[in-house]
């Protein structure tokens, strides 16, 4: 089936088989394979991606259901030598070991950071209306669907809240 | 030129003399840019012309035959290339360091899950769909599958130990405690699926795969498919993740290879997350019954330590579970005793430290029971019990600073504070309680090679087949380099992962760091002393220091030393007398504090530190995500890890990472990691020591153990679900 996507600003036309899920879409036919396959159940969100303004897990939803939506994927937000803000917090407070959780942990936290901006309460947050404070709890709460077996937890929570301003470090 | 070094003596301390002043800081990783930008290519993620793609396919049964592929519908299906199985395809897949093939031969099913057969198409979508479609038939036999019902149970002898008396210290106790603890099996469970990529280049193989002991791998790969060893590349410059999981060659490897050969084309072969659960190594169950005997000093006199495990018949691994209880502490009467079940469950092996991850949550624990029975602070009654020389041989200790750590910890965390008597402090429905446990993992340094060369325009180049599973090696041998060098860290340029290159240690047993790097630490070695010829001073007086050399009222920048010709020396450290003249080990200790809700069970840790010391530090940051990674894991097994095995057949019930619960970011809170200042001159002429499974070890237990000061629940069964603990909390 033909689908056109818009992935980082520019526009794709696959013909994919129907079965194809996004991230394979982007991992086998685009070649973008900075977004990572860790559970293909929508379990570990190492396939985090930016859809139509929303993070989504890419592994839970098929290639031919996005035709004319807009994606960012990690390639989208900065690369060696002109990283973005957070991918060099995260360098600097070593919020990643392997690597290979990392580009949805970054795509995730881009994400999260919009939904705290306009407002969205987490399960830890004090109150369902208002700004959103940053706390540290905060941050790792709205985290959660992203797993990382080395375990960066610490460095990634930094990265983040440093990233928004929360703290300088 | 060669520099080689038998580690058959305490080593000078080279390291503190250089002048560069770039080793152990915390520099960021060189490859850092590479991962946060997506662009670190693993495995799975080289798309090669006219590559094809398997899918692996399990046994459905627990043991016994298979009888038919069964495979002809299949073969019709669309965008199919083959189906492949044979006599070749891996049981399991290999033992850390065996560098042979494991068990071979897709007919014989030993555990339900094994991988039976390849099914190979045009795309991922179509291999997948005729995967699942493809019903193999099998002929199955009865089979043990609990190690507490299993029929054959070996003690092998040299895992047995009885050493004086220790029924009789029992008996003569001031204060004992006789316990048994158990443990759930767990799973490495790394973020990245095994995954193999298989290019046949005429009668040469390439693979690029996922791995971490790359010059083992190559043995075990040419020895299941039938090559000679030289004519198998493996490729692994990333690797999401090992943990053991990834030490020896795996079955997507052997399945790809040989299709790929059949084929003529590259093949692709990415496990499922289900099949990394069933398909690879699991870490044993163990059962653990600890006898702990102290005089009126609190010194011990008994220590036993014994345990069962399980494995597959025939398998040589079993969980050394006794591992840091050898050395940690006194007692000279001591018994261990030894039995391994032969279950038809997935294949056991090394998950992070095997040994202490799972032997020192009960050790550890039982110290916490013992230290209450005998009227002693926990912390004081591990620092008496601290041995003189090795219970067990009588060798000395090389750097030990146990009782620094439990002392540095104590005073970091607050440990004054701490109520002896438990359910003493409450905060709503919260009970806060805190725990300590020591940490101990012996220190191996293993065979290792490297070449460095130092180029005309002053950079540096490391190669070796050594990995960077995560835990670092791309940042210590830059800086390792730079600072023998007398360079900038970007001037050196590390390339890994590629067993054309000098066949290194590998990633396990926490000894990559250490022997990799006092390899390339012999090779520059090597080049001083040409440096030094060059500008004409001894090595001993050469300075070396942002591209400068300084020796015998000379100086001279690196790049006039090198106009006459780049200089290329491979290291080669060996293992040697120290290895056996002393007991070398990594040590720290664990504070945890936990809140235990009275009304659901539910355990937070709130806060957690570890000190520890492991000789010289390589790069402060690395090193603290290793040992953050460790506790991280040590919180997992205390409270939330556990693999479910089918009570009827086997088979992991909880195969996916929704049913099989690794920490989250939010089980985790801020943590404090301090590192003593240390150097091990036994260990390597580095003087560092292993770092990556020190974190783990001791961790678990002292979550335990803070649990019980919180409400005065003692959890033996791991892991401490609510439900464990509000059953009790309720009585």
């Amino acid at each position: 089936m033909q689908t056109t996507l818009k992935i980082n600003g520019e526009s794709w036309t696959l013909d994919v088989d129907p079965r194809t899920s996004l991230l394979d879409a982007l991992r086998h036919h685009l070649d973008l394979t900075g977004t990572k396959k860790g559970c293909d159940h929508g379990q570990c969100g190492a396939c985090t991606i930016i859809l139509n303004g929303r993070r989504i897990n890419s592994c839970l939803t098929l290639a031919v259901m996005h035709d004319g939506d807009e994606i960012t994927t990690i390639e989208g937000l900065g690369e060696p030598g002109r990283l973005n803000p957070m991918q060099e917090a995260f360098v600097r407070h070593d919020g990643y070991q392997c690597g290979y959780c990392t580009p949805g942990q970054i795509m995730s936290a881009t994400g999260m950071l919009d939904e705290v901006s306009q407002g969205w309460p987490s399960h830890v947050s004090a109150s369902l209306e208002g700004d959103v404070p940053l706390s540290r709890e905060e941050v790792a709460e709205r985290m959660s669907g992203n797993l990382c077996r080395c375990s960066a937890y610490p460095g990634i929570v930094r990265a983040i809240r440093e990233t928004a301003g929360e703290v300088s470090e | 030129m060669n520099k080689h070094l038998k580690m058959d003596a305490p080593q000078k301390r080279v390291l503190d003399e250089t002048a560069q002043g770039t080793l152990g800081r915390p520099l960021d990783r060189p490859e850092g840019p590479l991962k946060v930008s997506g662009r670190a290519a693993y495995s799975a993620e080289y798309q090669l012309p006219n590559m094809a793609t398997g899918v692996l396919v399990r046994a459905t049964i627990t043991h016994g035959r298979m009888t038919s592929l069964n495979d002809e519908a299949v073969r019709g299906m669309p965008g199919i290339l083959g189906v492949f199985t044979g006599e070749r395809f891996l049981r399991n897949p290999a033992q850390g360091g065996a560098g042979k093939a494991p068990v071979q031969g897709a007919s014989e099913v030993a555990y339900l899950g094994q991988p039976v057969a390849l099914v190979v198409a045009e795309t991922f979508e179509q291999a997948r769909h005729a995967a699942q479609q493809l019903r193999p038939t099998f002929a199955g036999e009865p089979a043990d599958t609990h190690p507490e019902h299993a029929a054959q149970v070996d003690r092998p002898d040299k895992k047995q130990l009885d050493q004086g008396d220790v029924d009789g210290a029992m008996q003569a106790a001031a204060a004992s405690v006789d316990v048994v603890y158990t443990t759930p099996p767990h799973s490495s469970a790394p973020m990245e699926p095994h995954a193999s990529v298989a290019e046949w280049q005429g009668d040469r193989l390439i693979l690029r795969g996922s791995y971490q002991m790359l010059k083992y791998n190559k043995k075990e790969l040419a020895d299941a498919i039938g090559v000679a060893p030289e004519n198998v590349r493996i490729l692994s410059p990333y690797v999401g993740g090992g943990f053991g999981s990834k030490l020896g060659i795996a079955p997507e490897a052997v399945s790809a290879a040989l299709a790929a050969r059949e084929l003529g084309r590259p093949v692709r072969v990415v496990m499922s997350r289900q099949q990394v659960f069933e398909g690879t190594m699991r870490r044993s169950e163990t059962r653990q019954r600890l006898r702990l005997a102290v005089d009126a000093d609190g010194v011990l006199t008994a220590l036993e330590h014994d345990a069962r495990v399980s494995n597959l018949p025939g398998e040589s691994f079993s969980e050394p579970v006794q591992q840091a209880t050898h050395f940690l502490y006194r007692g000279e009467n001591r018994r261990h005793e030894n039995e391994i079940a032969r279950v038809h469950r997935t294949c056991a092996g090394s998950v992070r430290a095997p040994g202490e991850a799972v032997g020192m949550l009960a050790l550890e624990a039982a110290m916490d029971e013992l230290a209450e029975a005998a009227g002693i602070d926990p912390i004081e009654l591990r620092k008496r019990n601290i041995p003189d020389t090795h219970p067990e041989n009588g060798i000395p200790y090389s750097a030990r600073s146990l009782a620094e750590c439990l002392d540095e910890g104590a005073r970091r965390f607050g440990w004054g504070q701490r109520d002896l008597r438990p359910g003493q402090r409450r905060e709503g429905e919260w009970l806060i309680g805190i725990g300590v446990a020591a940490a101990a993992r012996p220190n191996i340094l293993s065979d290792s090679r490297a070449r460095v060369t130092l180029r005309e325009d002053a950079t540096a180049l490391v190669e070796t087949d050594m990995t960077d599973i995560g835990t670092g090696t791309y940042s210590v041998l830059s800086q390792l380099a730079a600072e023998m060098l007398g360079l900038p860290v970007e001037s050196v340029e590390v390339r890994l992962g590629d067993t054309d290159l000098p066949p290194a240690a590998g990633s396990g047993g926490s000894w990559g760091a250490s022997s990799s790097g006092s390899s390339v630490f012999l090779a520059c070695r090597g080049i001083r002393e040409t440096l030094a010829r060059r500008i004409g001073c001894g090595a001993e007086a050469l300075t070396l220091q942002d591209g400068v050399a300084t020796g015998g009222n000379r100086r001279e920048t690196l790049r006039d030393l090198l106009a006459e010709g780049s200089i290329e020396v491979e290291g080669h450290i060996e293992p040697g007398e120290t290895a056996k003249e002393v007991s070398q080990a990594s040590y720290g200790a664990h504070f945890v504090e936990v809140a235990v809700s009275a009304v659901t069970g539910e355990v937070r840790v709130r806060r957690m530190l570890g000190v520890f010391a492991a000789g010289r530090i390589l790069n402060e940051k690395t090193a603290r995500s290793q040992c953050h990674g460790g506790m991280i894991w040590g919180i997992g097994s205390a409270l939330t890890e556990e693999i479910a095995h089918d009570p009827r057949d086997g088979h992991i019930v909880n195969r996916d990472l929704a049913e099989y619960h690794i920490p989250v970011n939010m089980d985790v809170p801020d943590l404090d990691v301090t590192f003593l200042e240390e150097r091990d001159d036994h260990a390597s002429p580095i003087q560092s020591k292993g770092i990556g499974e020190l974190g783990i070890s001791g961790a678990g237990a002292a979550v335990i153990n803070a649990i019980y000061n919180a409400c005065g629940v003692r959890v033996r069964d791991y892991p401490a679900t609510p439900d464990k603990i509000i059953a009790q909390l309720a009585e």
